[in-house]
């Protein structure tokens, strides 16, 4: 019995599979795993190619998000008026925290005067931690990366934070505050 | 009539292509960033088109990755 050795099929092909047959007759693995360098140094780049594909696919999944979310956010309409607190229950210089409009919106409250109150969406715009008020500096802190905060306005004036933080409306009827708006400010 | 390559001429258009899908990649992850940060500040005019560009890289991507294999086969 008498075997013949396999031969290559094209100029390109260095190995020769065991069977003899040309490559395109092969099964699908033994071109995904090449046994070649310069077929191997292909595939990694087409397969590279195909993963960032894939990354590229993601990235509009997260735009598509986004245009989603903001027509969630226009639809919503005008936001719910909440009984927050009674105004001589904080001293002036005094604080606190409430949630508006959703449960999980953690907000806080500054009385910087006898008849002048600042609310604020508490998470920093940097990163999202809680926002502390330091009165006595005039300002809001972000302890997480020494962000810093205009106490009178919410801008940034200090540290990594670019964007303002969301201002809370309130309003005083008959002695008790109340949250009306949010203002989503750039 | 479609050309057929031999391996080398291959693997320099692979690396061609990938090098321009590398690049509209990393447009999108600016253009997915820039807009996460105009949306968190309240600005919605550039929402939807930056969602139209990222589609249309997205779709030259795509495009070019099929342009591989099609020519993988011949």
């Amino acid at each position: 019995m008498t075997t013949t050795a396999p031969t290559r099929t094209t100029p390109d092909q260095l190995s020769v599979p065991p069977d003899g047959r040309p490559y395109h007759d092969q099964p699908q693995w033994r071109n995904d795993f090449p046994i070649d360098w310069p077929q191997d140094e292909f595939v990694a780049r087409r397969d590279f190619t195909k993963f960032l594909v894939l990354t590229s696919f993601a990235f509009v999944v997260g735009q598509v998000w986004i245009v989603l979310e903001n027509f969630a956010r226009r639809r919503r309409g005008r936001l719910p008026v909440r009984h927050i607190a009674r105004e001589g229950s904080i001293p002036v210089g005094g604080a606190f925290v409430f949630s508006y409009p959703e449960a999980h919106d953690t907000c806080i409250a500054v009385r910087t005067g006898e008849r002048t109150w600042v609310a604020y969406n508490q998470k920093c715009t940097h990163l999202a931690c809680a926002v502390v008020p330091e009165v006595a500096k005039g300002s809001l802190h972000c302890p997480c990366h020494n962000g810093w905060f205009d106490l009178q306005t919410g801008t940034p004036t200090a540290g990594p934070p670019r964007r303002p933080l969301e201002r809370i409306v309130l309003e005083i009827r008959e002695g008790d505050i109340y949250a009306v708006d949010r203002e989503i400010r750039a | 009539m479609k050309r057929s390559f031999s391996r080398q001429q291959k693997t320099t258009i692979v690396f061609g292509i990938l090098s321009i899908v590398l690049t509209l990649v990393v447009l999108q992850l600016w253009l997915l960033t820039a807009t996460m940060n105009a949306y968190l500040a309240g600005q919605q005019d550039v929402i939807v088109p930056a969602a139209l560009a990222s589609v249309v890289c997205f779709a030259l991507n795509l495009g070019l990755l099929v342009y591989v294999y099609r020519m993988e086969r011949r």
